[in-house]
């Protein structure tokens, strides 16, 4: 089976000496959505700086659909698009420049690429502001414009490094939507975030790498499934002084109309409305908390560092 | 073949992006050396070069046009690189070469190619410029003149881009430019002819690069020359060879642009 992205005791020690790999592998399988989660100064960064050969490694094998980035980059490189964490393109250029000299960097004729980067900048809503200098865009739509330029020679796998970083809700959403219809359409993705809520709305499989270790590998469902407690919201009708002692459902006031439950994976939720109810407790709403993932990867960095 | 064509292609895209650049700033670029040659042509041309008198048998005026011609694509070769290639590791834009499928050796000869666009152009600027004020001027060996153009430019291009591999602020682009390539030029023989000075001197002279390179262009010009041309020629021939080979290397190994 060729896997999208395959990489082999990866290694990679900095020449001040800091350790950044210990000797990673994982596999990503074509089609998919991955997300590669860790810590600040987990190794993430190095790992997409190796695969992009923007870093060079100490040591190991990175594969893309089958290809080695050392001894194929050329056809490696081809399939390969990547959006850094950091801004990386000319601030004195213009958007339509910035983009079409880049589809020109993988080989695409300037008469092939303009319809293309057309394509992309109106899919990415970037086209009315085209020429632009690039300087001048906002944030948002500066890393949308890292998004285009990524995408205009169409890889097959795309790595996002915290695309969505410092973005407001409304265009994460719509990078999300942008996001799930190009894989959809086939492209394998692998993203880094600090948003675990993003990681668990877009992603199917998961690794979570700490201090140059793969510590989980997974499915996401699979790992979401070993979560023993479950934490639901309920905004409440009338406000409360204090959270209700209800045994074995642990509860807390976040503020007087709502109220936070922790529900163990073998207890039913019945029994929760029931003891509510008793204690003339009406709820308004219930959503479930979406932090789901987050104690999980917390779970799983604080045991790799016992 | 499909292979060689998208090389091809991804090389005329950054080859085009460096002229661009160059022009787009070309209040910074093209006019300057202009305005500084016809300063000189001005003053030591026709003010204080009918003092002088003659030079190897020419008028002083027509013996420092080589020669400026030469400091002006020099200074231009390097600084375009040296800026270039440093601005895109700055602005971290470097990235889209390297994770483009680009070889090494295309990367190079784009911005090469970059320079040396620049240099001949501000090469054919200040001849235009000198003309003005020596119209009769008439080049000797059109050949010779144009292999060293293009050969200067190439040579101080490769220059410039191992400056920028190994500079890590805007002060480390000006260092070299400043405090030992413009010396250089002009103790290399820009204004006077190395037979003039005292037998040290002359020998000191005979180790500065820049001599070879500033006489072997006027050989083309005036057919006058104080060194070897065949000597001079193969030495440049010879630094191109070992400085194409250094920036190969150094792209490979990644110095100064990958971690």
């Amino acid at each position: 089976m060729t896997y999208a992205l395959e990489i082999l005791d990866l290694k990679k020690t900095y020449s001040g000496g800091t350790v950044a790999l210990k000797g990673i592998s994982l596999s990503v399988q074509e089609g998919d959505f991955y997300a590669l989660l860790g810590p600040n100064g987990a190794g993430k960064s190095s790992t997409i700086g190796i695969i992009g050969s923007l870093v060079t490694k100490s040591s190991g094998q990175v594969k893309i659909f089958g290809e080695d980035i050392d001894l194929n980059a050329a056809e490696a490189k081809s399939m390969l698009g990547v959006v850094s964490q950091e801004i990386n393109f000319s601030q004195f250029e213009k958007v339509i420049d910035i983009v079409t000299t880049q589809a020109g960097f993988y080989g695409i004729r300037k008469s092939d690429a303009v319809p293309k980067v057309e394509d992309i900048l109106k899919k990415l809503s970037l086209w009315d502001k085209r020429n632009d200098q690039a300087r001048t865009l906002s944030g948002g739509y500066k890393r949308r414009l890292m998004i285009a330029k990524a995408l205009v020679h169409d890889p097959k796998l795309l790595i996002l490094d915290e695309p969505t970083a410092g973005v407001d809700i409304e265009l994460r959403r719509d990078m999300w939507t942008f996001l799930k219809e190009i894989n959809k359409n086939g492209t394998t993705i692998i993203l880094t975030t600090h948003y675990l809520e993003e990681a668990e709305q877009l992603c199917r499989n998961i690794g979570i790498i700490d201090k140059g270790v793969i510590v989980a590998n997974t499915n996401m469902k699979d790992l979401l499934g070993t979560l023993n407690v479950q934490g639901f919201i309920f905004d409440l009708h009338k406000p409360l002084d204090a959270a209700p002692n209800i045994d074995g459902f642990p509860l807390r006031l976040e503020d007087p109309l709502t109220l936070v439950a922790a529900v163990n994976k073998d207890r039913s939720i019945n029994s929760l409305f029931e003891e509510l109810s008793k204690l003339d407790i009406k709820i308004k709403s219930m959503r479930n908390e979406s932090n789901r993932l987050e104690e999980l990867f917390i779970e799983m960095v604080n045991s790799n560092e016992k | 073949m499909k292979n060689n064509y998208k090389v091809s292609i991804s090389l005329w895209t950054l080859t085009v992006k460096e002229i661009r650049r160059f022009l787009r700033i070309w209040v910074q670029t093209l006019v300057p050396p202009a305005v500084t040659m016809s300063l000189y042509f001005v003053i030591f041309g026709s003010l204080i070069g009918p003092r002088i008198g003659s030079m190897d048998g020419f008028d002083y005026i027509q013996y420092m046009i080589p020669g400026l011609i030469m400091l002006s694509v020099i200074t231009n070769s390097y600084n375009n690189v040296v800026s270039s290639f440093y601005g895109v590791k700055f602005q971290k834009s470097i990235e889209e070469l390297l994770i483009s499928p680009m070889p090494n050796w295309s990367i190079l000869l784009g911005f090469v190619l970059g320079g040396v666009c620049r240099g001949v152009l501000i090469g054919c600027i200040v001849f235009g410029v000198s003309l003005i004020f020596y119209p009769d001027f008439t080049v000797v060996n059109p050949f010779l003149t144009i292999i060293v153009l293009f050969l200067t430019s190439i040579l101080f291009s490769l220059m410039g881009f191992i400056n920028a591999v190994y500079a890590d602020s805007f002060d480390d682009i000006s260092i070299i430019p400043t405090f030992v390539l413009t010396p250089l030029i002009y103790l290399g023989g820009v204004f006077y002819s190395i037979n003039i000075l005292p037998d040290i001197w002359r020998s000191i002279s005979m180790f500065n690069p820049m001599l070879y390179v500033v006489n072997t262009f006027r050989e083309g010009m005036l057919g006058v020359s104080d060194v070897s041309i065949l000597f001079s020629l193969g030495m440049i021939c010879a630094f191109i060879v070992i400085l194409t080979g250094a920036c190969l290397y150094f792209l490979r190994k990644g110095t100064g642009i990958r971690q």
